[in-house]
């Protein structure tokens, strides 16, 4: 697919990489981005919430993005798989490429590449939103099976090897309503995991869970970047960002304000905003 | 305060053996009560009438024989509704416009017409554009698409019930909306219409006896037909009372389990986090 169907057209800026983007620690030399988000716009209404953000993360990267509620963290998020469709700008996973373009027609090759999309990147949500209706198995093979159409067989054991991995594969047959918060939210991400995305999404994953619950998704997503697993991480935990992220992104009123190494810009911010946000942060 | 305490060390215990004697005077009041108006019943129905043994033991089994087909027709009829409620709460929910308008259509026109006028209406009125059908089949018809009218309401208040974040952690592994549709999204709305559905039953038991006036031979039908020759209707329309009566009863008793396995079963995303 050219460039040019894709994006409808001309007037779509080129990505620029930042200076500040460089690739970390994990990253095999020589590597391409794999996400590339250009100038993404987002309009709730006459709301202008993103003012052309964009974003580039080589394989292997963890990423954090900061900032205030409101600021439009999440929605940057939730525009990088188009479960909210940006107003303007263009998202790149691995060369799938979607322009956001509320205007032209919702047709049915745009959703499909739309679906494209989202099938490269796994989305774990601060809500879990776990299928209640079926059993932990259950909801990691729902879409390898009825997606992927993998076999059964082949899915159940790379379902099983992603439960192992965040230890729970004792609760394999449990219904989610069984669990606790933090029992389910390792499963939405062993969900996520066994559709083998090429880059994993995480909304706030540990915002809606009680403080003693934190600790055990933490230290799974802290697994999984040393493994080399690229990841995207909104989060208000300061400590995920310093110990296990390469780069953070502070937003400010829909703009990234601050790009740079995480240890940088959480100890020695060079942006008045997101020093003023730091301050009050670790003060509380 | 320790000392009030040790004044009365078993004040927990008698509070709950006097809460629970209360409980069980009311109970009791409740259930004479009950008991003194159903006397009333039958006294008054004894002085009205002489009660005519041979007359009773001949027209109780023809009249228990028409609950039969008053559950068959229900049973039936409350099948092609869900079927229709179905259609009908996608077609509501649907952005193409013409299923959305002709689901409204549907729903609007059916709400809005009585019941008995659809009976007859499918009975009487369409022989004339040619289209006859059996009274049993009219009836079936009848009560399903009046059903179906009100489910369809019930059936797209089920599916906005299932929470947003579902539909969005579908769409987020890849599934098309016709896949998250069928495999998320419907499973638990029909989880949460279940209950309406027994209601909606036990609703279309009496209902049902609207068909009586097309000829279709089930319960009350058979009720007027056994008193109606020797003027002893009350007697006959007692017994159908009685019988639609206990047939709730039954019913509503499989209904409550239900509902209370389903409120036990793993379905929630709430409790301890």
């Amino acid at each position: 697919m050219s460039a040019a169907t894709a994006t409808g057209g001309a007037g779509i800026p080129a990505h620029v990489v930042h200076p500040a983007e460089v690739p970390g620690a994990l990253v095999k030399p020589g590597a391409e981005p794999i996400l590339k988000a250009t100038a993404i716009e987002k309009w709730f209404g006459t709301n202008h919430v993103l003012k052309g953000c964009s974003m580039t993360v080589f394989p292997g990267e963890t990423i954090t993005i900061l900032g205030r509620s409101g600021s439009g963290k999440s929605t940057f998020l939730r525009c990088v798989n188009f479960l909210e469709e940006p107003s303007a700008g263009v998202v790149d996973i691995d060369g799938i490429r979607v322009a956001g373009d509320p205007l032209r027609p919702r047709s049915k090759k745009v959703r499909e590449q739309i679906r494209l999309l989202r099938l490269q990147a796994g989305m774990v949500f601060q809500e879990f939103n776990l299928f209640p209706h079926l059993s932990v198995i259950g909801n990691l093979l729902e879409a390898p099976l009825h997606v992927k159409k993998m076999h059964k067989a082949e899915a159940t054991e790379l379902a099983e090897s992603y439960l192992e991995k965040v230890g729970l594969i004792d609760k394999r047959d449990e219904y989610p309503s069984r669990l606790s918060g933090g029992q389910r939210q390792r499963v939405a991400i062993a969900r996520a995991l066994t559709m083998q995305p090429k880059i994993m999404l995480f909304d706030e994953p540990t915002s809606a869970l009680d403080p003693s619950l934190v600790g055990e998704v933490l230290k799974v997503m802290e697994s999984l970047a040393h493994e080399g697993r690229t990841m995207i991480v909104v989060t208000h935990e300061m400590s995920f960002a310093k110990e296990a992220a390469d780069r953070v992104y502070f937003m400010e009123e829909g703009e990234f304000v601050e790009i740079g190494p995480s240890e940088q810009v959480i100890a020695n911010p060079r942006d008045e905003r997101t020093r003023s946000f730091l301050k009050r942060f670790l003060a509380v | 305060m320790s000392k009030l305490g040790q004044a009365q060390p078993d004040l927990g215990a008698k509070i709950l053996e006097t809460e629970r004697r209360r409980a069980a005077f009311w109970r009791s009041q409740f259930v004479a009560v009950w008991l003194v108006i159903l006397a009333g019943l039958v006294a008054f129905v004894l002085f009205t009438i002489k009660l005519d043994a041979r007359f009773l033991t001949s027209v109780i089994p023809f009249i228990i024989g028409g609950a039969g087909v008053t559950i068959l027709v229900s049973a039936i009829a409350i099948a092609l509704a869900i079927v229709l409620a179905g259609l009908g709460a996608l077609g509501r929910l649907s952005r193409n416009p013409a299923a959305n308008s002709i689901a409204s259509f549907y729903v609007s026109l059916v709400r809005g017409t009585p019941l008995l006028l659809q009976i007859l209406f499918i009975y009487l009125a369409l022989p004339q554009a040619g289209l006859v059908l059996d009274a049993f089949v009219c009836g079936v018809i009848a009560l399903g698409f009046n059903y179906g009218a009100y489910m369809t309401e019930i059936f797209r208040a089920g599916i906005q019930a299932v929470p947003h974040g579902q539909t969005e952690a579908a769409e987020s592994l890849g599934m098309t909306g016709r896949t998250a549709f069928v495999r998320i999204i419907a499973p638990q709305a029909f989880r949460i219409v279940t209950p309406a559905i027994g209601n909606d039953f036990i609703a279309m038991l009496k209902d049902s006896s609207l068909v009586s006036v097309i000829g279709v031979q089930e319960l009350l039908w058979k009720a007027q037909v056994a008193g109606r020759p020797t003027y002893q209707s009350m007697q006959t329309l007692i017994i159908a009372a009685l019988v639609y009566w206990v047939m709730t009863l039954v019913f509503s008793y499989f209904q409550s389990r239900i509902e209370r396995r389903m409120a036990t079963a793993d379905r929630s995303q709430g409790g301890p986090r």
